[in-house]
C-alpha cells in the first residue's frame, strides 16, 4: 500500500508541476467571469447560462486532465528509461499500475476540488443561495466516472502505440458514451437483426458515464439524488475500474519494455 | 557594398509591411462583399452561425422547460413550433405541447430505469420570473441569425411579461431592422403598444402595417400563415369596435374567419354587429389574396 501511495504521490507532483491544469483552470476562470459579466437586458438576476457554461468548461477541462495526465505516466516512464530503476526496486508491476491509477485519479479529484471551489464561489455571489450538497453529489459522482476514465486510458497506453493515438481514442470512446450511452438502446430497437443484438450487447457492455453527469440537476436547482442510488452507481464504477486495471495488469505483466 | 545586418532587414521589412497597410486598408474595406456593420461573430463564423443560432434558440426551449427536453433521438416529439413558448395554460397549443412532451415512456431495460434516477424526468415550465434565464439564449441566437423572427416575438413576450417594456421594445426594433417584412414582429410590437404602454392609436397603425405585410407575402406563399393572420385581425377589430367603426370590424373579422378554426363563433359576431348602424364607411382593408 506504502508502495501505491508512493508512486501516486509522483503523479500528483507532476500534476502540480505540470502547465495543464493552471492553464485550464484560467481558460476556466476567464470565460466564465467573462461570460457571467455579460448583461442580458439589464438583467442581472439571470444565472442558469453562466451555470451551464461553467459546468461545460469543468467537465471539459477535467476530461483533458484526466485523459492527458493519465495516457502518458507508462510511456514516458518507458521513454525516459526510468521504468527499468523502478523496477528493480522491491516494486511489482501490478502496484506501477495501482499507483499510477491512484495518482491520476486522485489528482483529477484536487483538480475538481478547486474547479468546483471557483464554481461555488461564483455560483453563490450571483444566485446567494449554496447547494452545497449538491455540488459535492456532482463532484463526487463526477470523480467516480473519471476513475472508469482513468483505468480505461491506462489500460490504452499499455495497447496503443503512442500517447497521443491513446488519448485521441480516449476521447472519442468517452465522448461517444456521453453523448449517445444513453441512447442505444433506442438506435438497437430500429435496426433488423442481427445488427439489433450486437447494438443492444454494446449498450450493455458500455460503462454508461452519462449517468454520471447531473449538471442539469445543479443548472436547474433539482433536488439531490438518492444516496442509495448514488453508492450503487459508485459501486458499478468501481467494478468497471476494477475490469480495466485487471485489463491493463495483463497486458503490462507479459509486456517486454526494451522496445 | 557593406552587409546588412538581419535586424536592418527586419526593419525595412517592417517599415514596408506598415506603409502598404496605410495604403490597402482603405481599398480593403471595399474587396470585401461584408458591410462594416458586420459583427466579429459574423465575420469568424459566416453562414455557419445560423446552425449554433439554431443550436440557442433550442438551449432556450430547454431552459424554458427546465432541462426535461426531446434528444435527438426522441425527433418525433421535438417541439415542431414555438407557440408552445408562448402559450397560456389551458389553451389548444399548451395541451398539444403536454401531449408532445410525453416523450420518456416506460423504461425499456434496467440501464434505462436506473438511469433516469440521474436525470430530470418532469415536465415543467419556468415560472415565476424564472422565465427570464431563456433570454440570453434568445440574445445569442437573435446575434447570430437576425433573420430568425420568432427569436424576437418569444423574447419580447417574455420580457413584456417581466415589465422590461423598454428592453422588449428596443429588441423588437432590432429584430424590424433586420427583417423590414416580418409582420410576426409587427404584431408582437402593436401588442406592446396596445396591452403595456395603452396606447391604441399606435397600435393599431403598426397592426395595419403587419396586415399589409401580411397579404403582401400570402399572395407569393403557397400555404400562407392563417394563425397569424387571425390574430392581427383580432387585434385590428377590437381596436375598430372599440372606436365605432363597425363597417371595417365586420370586414377584419371577415379575415379572421377565413383563419380561425371556429368559424361560427365569429359569424355570429359579425351578425351581431351587423344589427347595430354603421358609424362610418369603412376604410379599405387589405385581404388575402
Amino acid at each position: 500500500m506504502n508502495t501505491v501511495l508512493a508512486l501516486s504521490g509522483v503523479v500528483i507532483k507532476e500534476l502540480y508541476r505540470r502547465k495543464d491544469f493552471y492553464v485550464l483552470f484560467v481558460l476556466t476562470a476567464v470565460i466564465t467571469l467573462v461570460m457571467g459579466s455579460v448583461s442580458f437586458f439589464h438583467d442581472a438576476k439571470i444565472v442558469r447560462y453562466v451555470k451551464e457554461i461553467a459546468l461545460l468548461l469543468i467537465w471539459v477541462s477535467a476530461l483533458v486532465i484526466a485523459i492527458g495526465t493519465t495516457a502518458r505516466q507508462i510511456p514516458a516512464e518507458r521513454e525516459n528509461r526510468t521504468i527499468f530503476p523502478l523496477l528493480a526496486k522491491p516494486v511489482t508491476r501490478g502496484q506501477v499500475i495501482l499507483g499510477k491509477f491512484a495518482g491520476c485519479w486522485l489528482a483529477c479529484g484536487l483538480a475538481l476540488i478547486v474547479l468546483y471551489l471557483f464554481f461555488g464561489v461564483v455560483n453563490g455571489s450571483r444566485e446567494h443561495h449554496w447547494p452545497v450538497l449538491n455540488y459535492c453529489q456532482a463532484m463526487w459522482l463526477q470523480w467516480v466516472m473519471l476513475g472508469v476514465v482513468v483505468a480505461f486510458v491506462l489500460l490504452g497506453s499499455l495497447i496503443f502505440a503512442s500517447p497521443s493515438s491513446n488519448a485521441t481514442i480516449s476521447f472519442i470512446v468517452v465522448l461517444g458514451i456521453l453523448l449517445l450511452g444513453r441512447y442505444l438502446n433506442q438506435v438497437a430497437l430500429q435496426q433488423p437483426e442481427p445488427l439489433r443484438t450486437v447494438v443492444y450487447g454494446l449498450y450493455f457492455l458500455i460503462p454508461h458515464l452519462e449517468w454520471y453527469d447531473v449538471r442539469d440537476l445543479i443548472i436547474y436547482d433539482q433536488g439531490l439524488v438518492g444516496w442509495l442510488d448514488c453508492g450503487l452507481a459508485t459501486l458499478y464504477a468501481a467494478l468497471y475500474m476494477a475490469v480495466f486495471l485487471l485489463g491493463a495488469w495483463l497486458v503490462f505483466r507479459r509486456k517486454a519494455l526494451n522496445q | 557594398m557593406k552587409k546588412l545586418g538581419p535586424y536592418l532587414i527586419l526593419l525595412v521589412l517592417l517599415a514596408a509591411c506598415f506603409s502598404l497597410a496605410t495604403l490597402l486598408q482603405e481599398r480593403a474595406a471595399g474587396w470585401s462583399k461584408r458591410g462594416q456593420s458586420d459583427n466579429i461573430l459574423k465575420v469568424l463564423l459566416g453562414d455557419g452561425r445560423r446552425l449554433f443560432a439554431n443550436h440557442f434558440f433550442v438551449q432556450a426551449d430547454v431552459s424554458f422547460h427546465g432541462g426535461y427536453y426531446p434528444s435527438l433521438f426522441d425527433q418525433a416529439n421535438r417541439p415542431k413550433d414555438t407557440s408552445h413558448l408562448t402559450a397560456k395554460e389551458g389553451e389548444p397549443a399548451a395541451e398539444e405541447h403536454e401531449k408532445q412532451m410525453n416523450f420518456l415512456g416506460p423504461p425499456r431495460d434496467w440501464i434505462e430505469r436506473f438511469g433516469r434516477h440521474f436525470i430530470i424526468t418532469a415536465h415543467t415550465h419556468l415560472e415565476g420570473n424564472k422565465e427570464r434565464e431563456i433570454l440570453p439564449w434568445l440574445k445569442l441566437s437573435a446575434e447570430l441569425d437576425p433573420q430568425k423572427v420568432e427569436t424576437y416575438t418569444v423574447a419580447a413576450f417574455w420580457l413584456r411579461n417581466m415589465g422590461k417594456v423598454k428592453e422588449a421594445e428596443r429588441f423588437l426594433r432590432e429584430g424590424f431592422l433586420n427583417n423590414p417584412d416580418s409582420y410576426e414582429i409587427l404584431l408582437e410590437l402593436g401588442r406592446l403598444y396596445y396591452e403595456n404602454n395603452h396606447d391604441p392609436a399606435r397600435a393599431r397603425k403598426i397592426w395595419d402595417l403587419a396586415l399589409r405585410r401580411w397579404s403582401e407575402q400570402a399572395a407569393a406563399n403557397k400555404d400562407p400563415d392563417l394563425l397569424t393572420l387571425d390574430q392581427i385581425a383580432g387585434n385590428l377589430a377590437r381596436l375598430e369596435e372599440a372606436e365605432g367603426n363597425f363597417a371595417r370590424t365586420i370586414q377584419l373579422l371577415e379575415l379572421c374567419k377565413k383563419a380561425s378554426p371556429h368559424p361560427e363563433a365569429l359569424q355570429k359576431q359579425i351578425d351581431e354587429l351587423k344589427q347595430r348602424p354603421a358609424a362610418r364607411p369603412p376604410a379599405a382593408a387589405p385581404g388575402p389574396r
